[in-house]
C-alpha cells in the first residue's frame, strides 16, 4: 500500500556546506558540514519528523529543501520538480506551493509591519484576492491558528513570543501550500496552543493532503504527529524508522541516548528514571571523525566504527539506519535485532 | 530551603500595564511571588498571560512607554528594584541578576562576536582583564556544550544554530555568577540531551553559588525535573502556586488541571487527537474584576462573573508559602 502513494519529495545526495574563511587573506580553509549527504523522500500527505542535536543541521536542511539556500550538492525534487534547477520566474511560481514555518519568529517578521498585511503580504503577491476577500482570509487564518481578530492591526513586538509564533504559521497557510518544512513551529507554546496548532496542522493534511517535515526537538508531540521519523545527527541522518518502531525500539545508539532523556511530566518519575548520558564531546561540523560521526560518543562504538562511515542500510520492516551494528554484508552481535550489551561497551550508563 | 531563610527576591502587587493606540492592557495584575537562596520557582501559564512581561518588570527591562509598572514592590535582598535609578538597575542586572530572554536573537547583537557580548559584562562587573575575559567567555561556551568553543567564540549570531544562540544567551546571564536567575523559557530550542545538560549545570550552579532560579516554561516535563515551587499564570495574574508535587498530583485550579490534561507523553497509548482548552484566552483591556478564566471554565457559576478571585490557601499554610489557588469553584467545592 505504501508503494502505491507517490512520493511528492525526494532528496538525494544533498549537501549544504558553509565556507570557512581564515587568515588574513580570508583564504577558505574549510568547510562547516551542516548538511552531509541526505538523501530521503516524503510521500504525498506523509508528515516526516526530523529530530536531532541542537546543531545537527535540522534548519539548515530544511532551509537548502526550499531553496531559501543554495545547495552545495545534491537533488530535490519537489512535486515532480528539481528545485536546485528552477530560476526566477519559475521558481517565483513554485514558492506558493512550498513554505516554511520559520524557528525564530522574531526574525522572521517585519517589525514595521502590523500583524494583517504580515499575513497579508503573500496574499497580496501571489492572488488576485479584492481587499475585502482578502481580509476575510486573513481573519480566517488568526481564528485557525487562535489570535484574537482584535489583534489584527497590532505590531510584532506588541505579541508575546507564542503569538508571535502563530502569526508565521498563519502566514504560512495563507497560500494553501502543498508542502510545509514547520521549523520548531510550537516551540514557544503552551501545550493547549500546541495542541491546537497541531490538530489544525492534522485537519489541513486531511482536507487538502498536505506534506510536512515537522522539526521539532519535542519527541512526544513528534510521536503524536509523525508518520515516519529521521533522526539526524551532525548533518546526517542516523536513523529513519516508522514512528511506532522507533518509539518502541530505537536501533541507533544515537537514537537510543535521545529517546532515553525526553522530560517526563511527573516529578516523581522525573526523580527515578535512567538517562543515558553522552560523554566524550560533540565534533565540529567543521572537522568530523573520519569514521563513523557518532564514535567520538557512542556507548556501543568498536573498531570499524573508527576508520569507516556506515552507510544507511535498510533493515527490518522499513526502516533504514546508518550504524556498523545493522550492516547485512558484515553481520555483527547487534544485527540480528537486539542490541549487543557487552560490558566494557556500557560506559555510557550513568545516573 | 529552611522557611526561616531571608527571601532572595520578594514581589509584591506588581501591575504592569501597556498604553496602546486601542487604550490600555492590563498584562500583569497583582502579581505576588518570592524566592529563597538556591530555590527553582517554575513559572507555567498559558501564552499571552503576562509571564514575560511580570519579569521584565522586575528588572526594569521593559521599554516605558509604552510600558508602565503601575504599582508593586520588588524586593532584592534588601533594596526595592523599582525605586532604583536606571544606572543602579542596570548594575544590578548585569552583576546580580541574569536574564535569558525568550528570543535570543533579539537580545544578541547581530554586529558583534559573541566573545565581544561576553566579555563585556566581565569586564564591567566581574573586574577580569581582557585575556582573563576570553579565556573565561571560551570557558562558558564550553560549559553549555557547544563544540570547538574556542573558534567559535569568534563567530558572529547568525553563524550558529537556534539552539546554540540560546545556549549564548545562558552563558551570558551566567557570566556573572549572579544570585539570581531569570530564565525565560531558556531551552525551547534545545534537544532534550543537551537540554539534560543546561539542567544538571543549572542545578550544580544553584547548589555551589546558591543561586535562586525563576524558570518560565512551557514545558511541564522541564518543570517535574528542575522546580521546587510552581507559579501558574492566566489573565496576567497567578492563578496558583503550589510545591511542585502538588502541582502535579493535586492540581486545584481549573485550567491548571486542564493544562496538565493536554501533555502529550512519550509512553502509553497514543492519542488520535490532542485535547486542547476550548475558547481564547482574555484581552484585558481594564482591571480585572471577574475571573480571567470563567468564560472556559467548566465549573463557572455567578460568583465567578462578579468577583475575580483572590489567592487563597489550600493546605493552611499562608498563601504564597504552601499551596494557594484563586478559584471561587474549588475553594467552595474544598469547604463543602
Ligand atoms: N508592547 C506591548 N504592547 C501591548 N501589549 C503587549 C506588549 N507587550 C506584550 N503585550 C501583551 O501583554 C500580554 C502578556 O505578554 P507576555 O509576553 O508577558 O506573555 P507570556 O506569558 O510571556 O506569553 P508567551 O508564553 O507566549 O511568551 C500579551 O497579551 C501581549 O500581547
Ligand atoms: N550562515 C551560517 N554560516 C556558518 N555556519 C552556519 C550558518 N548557519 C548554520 N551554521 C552552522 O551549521 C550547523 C547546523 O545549523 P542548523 O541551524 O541547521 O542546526 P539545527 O539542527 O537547526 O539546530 P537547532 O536545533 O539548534 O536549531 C551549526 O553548526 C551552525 O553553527
Ligand atoms: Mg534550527
Ligand atoms: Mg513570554
Amino acid at each position: 500500500m505504501r508503494e502505491a502513494v507517490s512520493d511528492l519529495v525526494q532528496v538525494d545526495g544533498l549537501k549544504m556546506y558553509f565556507p570557512v574563511y581564515s587568515g588574513v587573506l580570508r583564504r577558505h580553509s574549510g568547510d562547516i558540514k551542516a548538511v552531509d549527504d541526505v538523501s530521503f523522500t516524503i510521500r504525498a500527505g506523509e508528515t516526516l519528523g526530523l529530530v536531532g542535536e541542537s546543531g545537527c543541521g535540522k534548519s539548515t536542511l530544511g532551509r537548502a529543501l526550499l531553496r531559501l539556500y543554495e545547495p552545495t550538492a545534491g537533488r530535490v525534487v519537489i512535486d515532480g520538480e528539481d528545485v536546485a534547477l528552477l530560476r526566477t520566474e519559475a521558481l517565483r511560481k513554485k514558492r506558493p506551493t512550498m513554505q516554511m514555518v520559520f524557528q525564530d519568529p522574531q526574525a522572521s517578521l517585519n517589525p514595521r509591519m502590523s500583524l494583517s498585511s504580515i499575513i497579508g503580504e503573500p496574499l497580496v503577491e501571489h492572488t488576485a484576492l479584492s481587499t475585502a476577500q482578502r481580509q476575510e482570509r486573513i481573519y480566517e487564518l488568526m481564528d485557525q491558528v487562535g489570535l484574537n481578530r482584535r489583534f489584527a492591526n497590532r505590531f510584532p513586538h506588541e505579541f508575546s513570543g507564542g503569538q508571535r509564533q502563530r502569526i508565521g504559521i498563519a502566514r504560512a497557510l495563507a497560500l494553501n501550500p502543498k508542502f510545509i518544512v514547520c521549523d520548531e513551529p510550537i516551540a514557544a507554546l503552551d501545550v493547549s496552543i500546541q495542541a491546537q496548532v497541531v490538530n489544525l496542522l492534522e485537519d489541513l493534511q486531511d482536507k487538502l493532503g498536505l506534506t510536512y517535515l515537522f522539526i521539532s526537538h519535542d519527541l512526544s508531540m513528534v510521536r503524536h504527529i509523525a508518520d515516519r521519523v529521521a533522526v539526524m545527527y551532525l548533518g546526517r541522518i542516523v536513523e529513519l524508522s516508522p514512528r511506532d518502531d522507533l518509539y518502541a525500539r530505537p536501533l541507533h545508539p544515537y537514537a537510543e541516548a535521545l529517546l532515553s532523556a525526553v522530560n517526563e511530566p511527573d516529578p516523581v518519575r522525573a526523580r527515578t528514571r535512567q538517562r543515558i548520558l553522552l560523554k566524550g564531546d560533540l565534533p565540529s561540523p567543521a572537522n568530523p571523525p573520519k569514521g563513523c560521526n557518532f564514535c567520538t560518543r557512542c556507548p556501543k562504538v568498536f573498531a570499524r566504527c573508527l576508520s569507516e562511515k556506515p552507510s544507511l542500510f535498510q533493515v527490518e520492516g522499513g526502516r533504514q539506519v546508518a550504524c556498523h551494528l545493522y550492516d547485512p554484508a558484515k553481520p555483527s552481535a547487534g544485527s540480528t535485532g537486539g542490541f549487543p550489551h557487552p560490558k566494557h561497551l556500557q560506559q555510557g550508563v550513568s545516573e | 530551603m529552611s522557611d526561616g531563610a531571608a527571601p532572595v527576591l520578594d514581589v509584591r502587587g506588581l501591575t504592569t500595564v501597556f498604553h496602546t493606540r486601542q487604550g490600555e492592557i492590563h498584562a500583569v495584575s497583582a502579581v505576588s511571588f518570592g524566592l529563597k537562596r538556591g530555590e527553582v520557582l517554575g513559572v507555567v501559564g498559558e501564552s499571552g498571560s503576562g509571564k514575560s512581561v511580570t519579569m521584565m518588570s522586575l528588572v526594569g527591562l521593559l521599554p516605558t512607554p509604552p510600558a508602565e509598572v503601575r504599582a508593586g514592590q520588588v524586593m532584592l535582598g534588601t533594596r526595592d528594584l523599582l525605586q532604583m535609578t536606571p544606572q543602579d538597575l542596570s548594575a544590578v542586572r548585569g552583576a546580580k541578576v541574569g536574564f535569558v530572554f525568550q528570543d535570543p536573537m533579539t537580545s544578541l547583537n547581530p554586529v558583534f562576536t559573541v566573545e565581544n557580548q561576553i566579555c563585556e559584562p566581565l569586564l564591567r562587573h566581574m573586574g577580569l582583564t581582557k585575556p582573563q575575559a576570553r579565556a573565561r567567555a571560551v570557558e562558558l561556551l564550553e560549559m553549555v556544550g557547544i563544540p570547538d568553543a574556542a573558534k567559535r567564540v569568534k563567530y558572529y549570531p547568525h553563524q550558529f544554530s537556534g539552539g546554540m544562540r540560546q545556549r549564548v544567551m545562558i552563558a551570558i546571564a551566567l557570566a556573572c555568577e549572579p544570585d539570581l536567575l531569570i530564565a525565560d523559557e531558556p531551552t525551547t530550542a534545545l534537544d532534550v540531551t543537551i537540554q539534560a545538560q543546561i539542567i544538571d549545570l543549572m542545578k550544580d550552579l544553584q547548589k555551589k553559588l546558591g543561586m535562586a532560579i525563576i524558570w518560565i516554561t512551557h514545558d511541564l516535563g522541564v518543570i517535574a525535573g528542575i522546580a521546587d515551587r510552581v507559579m501558574v499564570m492566566y489573565g496576567g495574574q497567578v492563578v496558583e502556586h503550589a510545591p511542585v508535587d502538588q502541582i502535579f498530583h493535586n492540581p486545584q485550579h481549573p485550567y491548571t488541571r486542564a493544562l496538565l490534561r493536554t501533555i502529550p507523553t512519550i509512553t502509553g497509548q497514543r492519542e488520535a487527537r490532542l485535547s486542547v482548552i476550548e475558547g481564547q484566552p482574555p484581552i484585558m483591556t481594564a482591571p480585572p474584576t471577574a475571573c480571567p478564566f470563567g468564560a472556559r471554565c467548566a465549573h463557572t457559576f455567578d460568583r465567578c462573573d462578579a468577583e475575580n478571585p483572590q489567592r487563597r490557601a489550600v493546605d493552611g499554610q499562608a498563601v504564597g508559602h504552601g499551596h494557594d489557588v484563586a478559584c471561587h469553584w474549588s475553594a467552595e467545592a474544598r469547604h463543602a
